[in-house]
């Protein structure tokens, strides 16, 4: 147990130098700029008084590097701004609708591991079969697929076609009123006050986007699972273990399954990453109200301030995951700690 | 594997050429053969599509508008009645354009990046290792939303973002490669028959870097088309009434709940297979360039 503390304080240590990282690039993202950067915060319809009121509450006239002192402090205080379009400030706006981003996000991921993982273990006990080249085929189309075009197609079949699926506006029918705020996930909100109708409802809205966003990352995932089984069951161990005379069920999920699901595990980050963009693009296509939504209305504006605290918010929480993620390996490796 | 049980054939020996090989990958894999030909398609759209399409992509016709795909209009018209097919075949150009001039950016930028730090190393080496660290630490469509946001919004700053996200991937290929080639016995015979460190490096080394690259290029192709389309669907880059795949499945997205297929479809359809096609041909490649890696 002490390696395995050591090395996850070991790797919260070097998630810093990342977030720092990250904290100086949306700084310089927001600041040299071609061009002037108080004009991009006060937005297009800004006359020159405002402008220089703006220049002078960012610190503009002042050197870079105590530019971006002032802009720790703010980041410290939680101040990315206000956003021009909704008059609040942006860290509100951001936080009020990050629950619904996670909520897609997050039950996407569940569904898409759920269905690639076993996908990616047949694949990998039928070499060769016709199970495995139609898994090549449907994995590399998969990939090829962009979001939004499986969004739409989606929306299609099930909304106009079968009439099915609720219209794809947002997070809950007009005829439902929002779960009572507890963690601003609909579904644990609604089960939480026991209404099952609003549940269903918001399950309902729920489940075309995160069909499209888990379509997304089916592929990526289900091919490293095939891989990396393949390569699980093409060692050492379990030759011996097969050589020993155990079970097919033991030897597959007791031992293969188990090694080849720590690369599994790694590839999910960059799988994170996809993700994280496209749901951007999926929140678009259903007019889901997350912060990728947001950051798109904002961006239209030209709403400055809204896009790099969405920009800065994106990249701490994939941040986050990715620590997440390692933590879990270290959980799960029954390497460390065996010296 | 399988060859080992292989009958012998006439052509056998010829495998250890390299166009050998390429013939045998290809007659293995027909897949990839598939993969050229639609290469072939998206090329040939891209150069003669715009002078051969039936209709003028930009003209409008109020009184053909909206109509479902028939024998005029293969494709249907769109809301304004112009011509999805002619839209369709006139946007390859443009979208092939900007995956293509990104991934050459990245290509270039990621190469000098990279081959000066596996060369040198040292703190050059630990600055952009740092450099990659944080710009991967970004989802990386979100970085490139806040790139086109803070350079503006214009098609060039577009192909600009796509580089910038791409150029990790690159720089770490030609650093990995770069580095343990550095001191091998031929980059050594090279300095002491008096080649400068620079001549070494990009005769002498970074040639052996481009096998890996050129895979890496095929599979990044595929995905700077969707990076730029998905840039575009929201509302970045490309403006309308230009013909381009993404943009063309946003217009058409606001039919589709009542029944226009069509106009978000077709292009929809020729940016999969596009992309389908890029990432076909990287396995493909993948399997030419290096056999192991097979998956």
């Amino acid at each position: 147990m002490n390696a395995r503390l050591k090395m996850i304080l070991g790797r919260v240590a070097q998630a810093i130098p990342v977030i720092a990282g990250v904290v100086v690039i949306s700084f310089l993202l927001t600041r040299a700029l071609p061009g002037d950067p108080a004009a991009y915060f006060a937005g297009p319809a800004a006359d020159e008084a405002s402008i220089a009121e703006i220049r002078e509450a960012l610190g503009l006239d002042k050197p870079l590097i105590e530019q971006f002192f002032f802009y720790l402090g703010d980041l410290s205080r939680g101040d990315l701004g206000t956003a021009l379009s909704t008059g609040q400030p942006v860290i509100a706006d951001l936080a009020g609708r990050l629950p619904a981003s996670l909520e897609l996000t997050l039950f996407a991921l569940t569904l898409s591991c759920a269905i690639a993982i076993p996908l990616g273990v047949l694949a990998a006990t039928r070499p060769g079969t016709w199970i495995d080249h139609l898994f090549r085929v449907l994995v590399t189309a998969g990939v090829s697929m962009p979001t939004f075009f499986t969004g739409i197609v989606l929306i299609y079949v099930f909304y106009y076609l079968l009439g099915i699926a609720p219209s794809p506006l947002g997070r809950l029918d007009f005829l439902f009123l929002s779960p009572p705020h507890v963690t601003g996930f609909y579904l644990i909100d609604a089960a939480i006050d026991r209404d099952f109708e609003t549940w269903l409802g918001a399950l309902k809205q729920l489940i075309l986007p995160a069909a499209t966003l888990a379509l997304f990352t089916l592929a990526p995932i289900a091919r490293m699972t095939r891989a990396a089984m393949l390569q699980a069951l093409s060692s050492d161990f379990i030759r011996t273990a097969r050589a020993a005379g155990l079970g097919r069920r033991k030897v597959l999920y007791g031992y293969a399954f188990r090694n080849a699901l720590l690369p599994v595990i790694t590839t999910l980050g960059m799988v994170f990453s996809f993700t994280l963009g496209a749901n951007v693009l999926v929140e678009k296509v259903f007019a889901w109200p997350g912060i990728g939504s947001y950051a798109v209305e904002a961006l239209v504006v030209s709403d400055y301030a809204a896009v790099q605290g969405f920009v800065l918010a994106m990249a701490l929480l994939f941040v986050l995951l990715n620590l997440i993620i390692d933590i879990a390996y270290a959980l799960i490796d029954p390497r460390i700690g065996l010296n | 594997m399988t060859n080992t049980t292989a009958p012998d054939r006439p052509g056998r020996q010829k495998r250890d050429t390299t166009l050998g090989h390429i013939a045998y990958v290809l007659r293995e894999n027909p897949v990839t053969l598939v993969a050229f030909a639609m290469l072939g398609f998206f090329l040939g759209s891209a150069i003669f599509g715009p002078s051969l399409v039936p209709f003028d992509p930009l003209a409008t016709n109020a009184a053909r508008a909206l109509e479902p795909p028939s024998w005029d209009h293969w494709f249907g018209t769109d809301n304004l009645g112009r011509d999805v097919f002619s839209r369709v075949v006139v946007a390859t150009r443009l979208d092939l354009t900007i995956s293509v001039a990104a991934v050459a950016l990245s290509f270039v930028t990621g190469s000098i990046l990279g081959s000066v730090a596996g060369y040198w190393g040292g703190w050059i080496d630990a600055v952009l290792n740092r450099f990659l660290d944080t710009i991967m630490a970004f989802p990386l469509f979100v970085l490139a939303m806040g790139v086109v946001a803070a350079l503006g919004n214009t098609i060039e700053n577009i192909i600009y973002a796509t580089a910038i996200i791409n150029v990790p991937f690159y720089a770490r290929v030609v650093r990995a490669e770069v580095n343990i080639r550095r001191n091998a016995g031929f980059a050594q015979a090279a300095k002491l028959a008096g080649n400068s460190d620079l001549r070494i490096l990009a005769v002498h080394i970074f040639p052996n870097a481009l096998p890996p690259m050129m895979v890496q290029v095929s599979l990044n192709l595929g995905w700077a088309i969707l990076n730029a389309a998905g840039l575009s669907f929201i509302g970045l880059g490309v403006r309308p009434p230009t013909p381009e795949w993404g943009i063309m499945v946003a217009e058409g997205a606001n039919f589709i709940v009542s029944g226009e297929w069509w106009l978000a479809l077709f292009p929809g359809l020729w940016l999969m297979l596009a992309v389908f096609t890029f990432n076909l041909m990287g396995d493909g490649l993948r399997d030419i360039v290096d056999p192991r890696k097979r998956s």
